[in-house]
């Protein structure tokens, strides 16, 4: 399959970046100049242009007959050593596409709801230049056609992160937060990096040295058999490069980072550490799918992880308080779901939840930020209540889109989270196991979204009187974002209705140039109408089930979460409400870990290296003092002497001088005289 | 050879220059001491003229003319000394003059 080439992809990325070159390098001037209103233009329109670029892309593919479906944009060389070759070059297939246009689409919608959230802050200039950097590198980790290339997004989209997680630096719980997610990123990044590095020598070890991702296609085959370290190259590359992916989309054991994220602005966590970044490691293993295809073993983890995951981040939202931190450990948890489906090869349906996941959790973030706006920075549910009818828009689109994340029927998350349990249970990589886990997350999804849209939209007002009397509906660039995001949470689901419900599931046909080349995983086994539909009923049955506990508790009050919270003890409550006690763990093994390690460190300093140094300088000082008697003693002495004595000797001769011309003349008569007696005789 | 015999000659000069010696030797004052060396190289010139005389060259003269011309320079810038002495310690005692001793 040969690639057309064209030459407007690189402006996708590119004008983003110019976006936060201006606004980073001339963004506080021109904000004093001008006002934040300009700030909020230049910063929105290079993603509006580059999310119309994207359409234009789309449209090109869409022209294209499907097997041929692909754009190549290279900009020039960037590598050449040896047999390593690596492009600047932009590679727009179905996959990418699909990513670039949820990219560019929602992140220029939470931009635009950027320009109303941000509006009191006076680093607007700033956090647009972020956000623009962000948009930027997460389009180059997206477009790259290599992995040198996709790695320098990844990197850059970790660093934007960590600079938007600790916007508001001032707080230091915002920076440490920064710090952690940036820390636990460079576990998961250390593996992926390995991965390449292996994938790289395994492949030059067979004379195809390359990182250029159709070519590692092409050669794919050639890895068979080959052994690293004990262990076959494919499976080694795909576990080290699967650890990167947990590190960037927060699975277990790499989730603490997530959580905490939450400290950056709320339109952040909408765009980073819901829609776009933390799927990263998704869209990594969909573009190296040919490889993982060939590592059953490396699957087998994903899928487990991945349902860990689900499960019990969905457990720890239970019963978190801060809105912002159900939607986080939501968010991990349907990354979980995301890397079932990969874990079980069922590539397109792990993407196509990416994608409806996008559209819903960030309509539910921006909703949850729209929801502090109206109360001054409000994050606590417990002092919440009754907002229904003063944030109407809110409300509504807040509404929809729980809905379609608990998976109702018709929204989009019916569809995508029902695909990948069908998937899990009826893949050969899969079993019945894998859809009871993802099953009970998906009862508990609806439970903590229904407790918290009770908590937040109905009841009474539990809010501070004070704010309760300002509270009013955000402005229209939050809410037309809200509708949007609504709306498409609704309807996007219907681009991958399965062929049980009479769709022709356009998503799946739409990737599947992409995914059906190479070494697809065989065709499911189990092809049986009467279980998918015995299913579809039980999740959605188990969903609302969850919904209706929610319901009984929080709005009819029939149960009390108390009865719950005491159950066995209240261990159980206590154990969820501290996280497992990760958090705790990793700073006991690895905060004093490397705590302890420092101090050794600086024991071994002060002790070891100082003393030698010490020592050292000691011993010069002997030996100085030692040279300095010598000098003293010995080299002074002997010049001493010798001025003593010849000042001694000048005294003595000094006599002879006598002034008296007389005693002269009688010394040189008498000398004379005595020379010529001497003469003479 | 007519006339004075070489060893009259040698005998006056041999009496000025013990006169010139004695004059040098005991005189105090610096003129005196000055007079004194007149005597002794005149005292000379008188040998070498005499030696001139008899041995029938002229190298003698010469140097006797030479001596005369060193004289002249030599009272010159003597008395011209004994004057900056006069000056400094109003006085030309030859004793008198022993502050360069120390």
């Amino acid at each position: 399959m040969e690639p057309t080439a064209v030459t407007f992809v690189r402006w996708i990325p590119l004008l983003p970046l110019a976006g936060a070159i201006v606004n980073g390098i001339g963004g506080a001037a021109i904000q004093r100049r001008f006002g934040k209103g300009t700030i909020g233009v230049l910063a929105v329109t290079p993603v509006a242009a580059a999310f119309v670029l994207s359409l234009v892309a789309f449209l090109r593919l869409l022209a294209l007959v499907p097997e041929e479906r692909a754009l190549l944009d290279v900009v020039s060389r960037w590598i050449a050593i040896g047999s390593l070759h690596v492009d600047l070059a932009f590679w727009v297939d179905p996959l990418s596409c699909t990513l670039l246009l949820v990219v560019t689409g929602i992140g220029g919608l939470i931009h635009v709801y950027s320009t109303a959230y941000m509006r009191d802050d006076d680093a607007y200039w700033r956090y647009f230049a972020y956000l623009n950097l962000f948009t930027f590198a997460m389009l180059v980790l997206v477009l790259a056609d290599n992995l040198l290339l996709m790695f320098v997004g990844w990197e850059g989209v970790g660093f934007c992160s960590w600079a938007l997680i600790g916007f508001w630096w001032r707080e230091p719980v915002n920076t440490t937060a920064g710090n952690k997610a940036f820390i636990v990123n460079r576990v998961g990044d250390c593996g992926f990096v390995l991965g390449v590095f292996a994938l790289f020598w395994a492949l030059a070890a067979s004379g195809q040295g390359t990182l250029v991702f159709r070519e590692i296609q092409q050669h794919a085959a050639s890895l068979e058999g080959r052994v690293l370290w004990g262990m076959p190259v494919v499976g080694l590359v795909t576990l080290l490069m699967f650890v990167g992916a947990t590190g960037k989309s927060a699975q277990i054991p790499l989730h603490v980072w997530l959580p905490d994220a939450m400290q950056g602005p709320t339109p952040v966590s909408a765009l980073i550490h819901a829609a776009t970044m933390v799927t990263a490691g998704v869209y990594m293993i969909a573009r190296l799918h040919f490889l993982y295809a060939m590592a059953p073993a490396t699957l087998a983890v994903i899928a487990g992880i991945g349902a860990a995951t689900a499960f019990v981040a969905a457990t720890i939202g239970l019963v978190q308080h801060d809105i912002k931190r159900v939607l986080a450990y939501s968010t991990v948890s349907q990354l979980g779901y995301m890397f079932v489906a990969m874990g079980v090869g069922a590539w397109s349906a792990g993407v196509f939840h990416l994608v409806t996941h996008a559209f819903f959790k960030a309509c539910l973030f921006l909703g949850s930020g729209s929801v502090i706006r109206a109360l001054h920075h409000e994050q606590d549910m417990r002092k919440m209540g009754g907002l229904r009818t003063a944030l109407p828009a809110t409300f509504w689109t807040f509404l929809i889109a729980t809905l379609a994340l608990t998976g109702a029927p018709l929204s989009a998350g019916f569809f995508s989270k029902d695909e990948i349990l069908w998937q899990a249970w009826s893949s050969p990589h899969g079993g019945p196991p894998l859809w009871m886990v993802g099953v009970a997350g998906a009862g508990l999804t609806a439970c903590y979204m229904f407790r918290q849209v009770f908590l937040v939209f109905f009841g009474a007002s539990r809010v501070d009187p004070h704010v309760a009397a300002h509270v009013h509906e955000s402005p229209a660039a939050m809410t037309l974002p809200l509708v949007l995001l609504a709306a498409g949470s609704l309807l996007v689901g219907f681009l991958g209705v399965p062929a049980l419900l009479g769709g022709g599931n356009r998503f799946a046909a739409w990737l599947a140039p992409v995914f059906a080349s190479g070494h697809a995983p065989a065709p499911h086994a189990v092809h049986d109408p009467g279980l998918e539909w015995t299913l579809m009923v039980t999740s959605v049955a188990v969903a609302a089930g969850g919904a209706l506990v929610a319901f009984l508790i929080y709005q009819r009050r029939v149960l009390s979460a108390d009865t719950f919270a005491a159950a066995l003890g209240g261990g159980p409550y206590r154990v969820l409400l501290h996280k497992y006690y990760l958090d705790e763990i990793y700073w006991a093994v690895f905060g004093r870990g490397v705590l302890m390690l420092a101090r050794l460190g600086a024991w071994f300093d002060a002790r070891v290296i100082d003393g030698i140094v010490n020592g050292s300088a000691t011993i010069t000082r002997g030996v100085a003092r030692l040279e300095g008697r010598f000098d003293d003693r010995v080299v002074d002495a002997i010049v001493n002497r010798l001025a003593n004595g010849t000042f001694a000797l000048g005294t003595r001769v000094r006599r002879l001088q006598t002034g008296n011309i007389n005693t002269y003349l009688y010394v040189v008569v008498g000398a004379v005289t005595l020379v010529l007696i001497a003469k003479l005789f | 050879m007519p006339g004075v015999p070489l060893q009259h000659v040698l005998v006056v000069a041999l009496v000025l220059f013990g006169l010139g010696l004695y004059t040098v030797l005991t005189r105090r004052n610096a003129i005196g001491i000055l007079m004194g060396i007149e005597l002794l190289l005149n005292a000379a010139n008188v040998n070498y003229v005499a030696f001139a005389r008899y041995s029938g060259s002229t190298d003698g003269q010469i140097f006797a003319i030479f001596v005369i011309m060193l004289a002249a320079a030599e009272a010159a810038v003597g008395l011209a000394i004994v004057l900056g002495i006069y000056r400094n310690v109003e006085s030309i005692d030859v004793t008198a003059t022993h502050s360069l001793r120390h």
